[in-house]
């Protein structure tokens, strides 16, 4: 198989763009589809400190490696989530990442934040382990970017991530999913900062071909809590469909952004409220971190509905 | 061949020199789901492994939380 651009023999083949490329002229299309990620969504200047929110994962440290490169001011942001020798192997991983380029890490531990490890926080609520996982993640990012005076969050999700939350938002007509599916998410308040997703353009496949390409040592083996997770459930089923017709992802996600997203938009603002114990953007009175705190606190699951979250 | 796959780490020997595709084909793993890595390069669908070499099966998958 031949580079598309320049003929030589090719590394990795494209099929949703019918093309295949060689090494040097991947890492340009990967470096292009970022930089018309940030144009076409105005996700951050120049002038801007961007917290990059790394887990040790492809994703995460390709981002951070084309925006460093890039001449981005960014920061990472690792959160110790306390899963046993995968968060300290992922957790090396991003310290050498950034040791090597010389860039700042912050790191967040999520024991001292909720109370508990993952593990723990698994264990005593009735949440999915992954649902209080991506809860403490999305609100220590948000608190992590205000403390540090930054005005935006760049995380690693890409298009098959972002396929897959469509695909689900759209199996249960999540009707307030739906509307916040989006590669930049503004700040409605001031104690909210922006979320950017510079990879929704790329497949998985090609965050991993960057990150080889780039020898960057990333964490190979999944979380051990993500095995049975719907999202995973949800890309084998995606993919099934990629395999039979290229581009299906790829056309589902931007189709829905391009065309069918404004109709979901909501009529009326939803109000938003400062927590009264954490003082961060809750739709409720207190937040659900706060209440996933309480419930670690009490090692006892909490009857009735929380208030949703808007992280 | 040797194939060496992922999650948990395991190997696999399949007979005779065989495209990746047809490699892959006999596994059951989709094309798109993996990098395959022979020594220190990547390498396509319709590139031949001979019989002795290894090749790597690296998943790109992941998930969880988001």
């Amino acid at each position: 198989m031949k580079c598309r651009k320049c003929g030589n023999a090719a590394v990795l083949e494209l099929r949703r763009h019918n093309a295949a490329f060689c090494g040097p002229d991947f890492l340009e299309f990967f470096r292009n589809q970022i930089r018309e990620a940030i144009r076409k969504y105005r996700m951050f200047t120049r002038d801007e400190p961007v917290l990059v929110a790394v887990s040790g994962g492809k994703d995460s440290l390709a981002l951070w490696d084309v925006l460093i490169d890039e001449g981005y001011q960014t920061r990472g942001l690792y959160l110790d989530l306390g899963i046993f020798d995968y968060s300290v192997e992922s957790r090396a991983k991003c310290e050498t990442f950034a040791a090597a380029r010389g860039a700042p890490l912050l790191v967040r531990r999520v024991a001292e934040e909720v109370g508990a490890p993952v593990p723990v926080i698994k264990s005593v609520t009735r949440r999915p382990p992954c649902s209080g996982c991506g809860l403490s993640k999305r609100y220590l990012m948000n608190r992590a970017a205000l403390d540090e005076g930054m005005p935006v969050v760049a995380t690693g999700h890409n298009l098959d991530d972002e396929a897959a939350t469509l695909f689900g938002s759209v199996m249960h007509w999540q009707m307030d999913a739906l509307p916040r599916q989006s590669p930049a998410l503004p700040s409605t308040h001031p104690k909210l900062v922006r979320r950017v997703k510079p990879l929704y353009r790329l497949s998985e496949q090609e965050t991993a071909a960057y990150a080889f390409l780039r020898k960057i040592d990333y964490i190979v083996d999944e979380c051990p809590f993500a095995k049975g997770a719907t999202s995973i459930a949800h890309k084998e089923t995606l993919n099934r469909m990629e395999a039979a017709s290229p581009g299906a992802k790829h056309n589902f996600l931007f189709g829905f952004l391009e065309k069918a997203r404004p109709a979901f938009e909501r009529a009326e603002a939803v109000v938003l409220n400062e927590c009264v114990r954490c003082g961060q953007v809750t739709t409720g009175t207190l937040c659900a971190f706060c209440k996933l705190a309480d419930q670690v606190k009490r090692a006892a699951p909490v009857a009735g509905d929380d208030a949703a979250p808007v992280l | 061949m040797k194939v060496v796959l992922r999650n948990p780490r395991r190997e696999v020997e399949v007979p005779g020199n065989r495209r990746v595709k047809d490699v892959l084909r006999e596994l059951d793993i989709l094309p798109e789901t993996v990098l395959v890595i022979r020594g220190d390069d990547l390498i396509t669908a319709d590139e031949v492994v001979r019989d002795g070499e290894t090749i790597e099966l690296r998943p790109v998958m992941s998930g969880g939380a988001s």
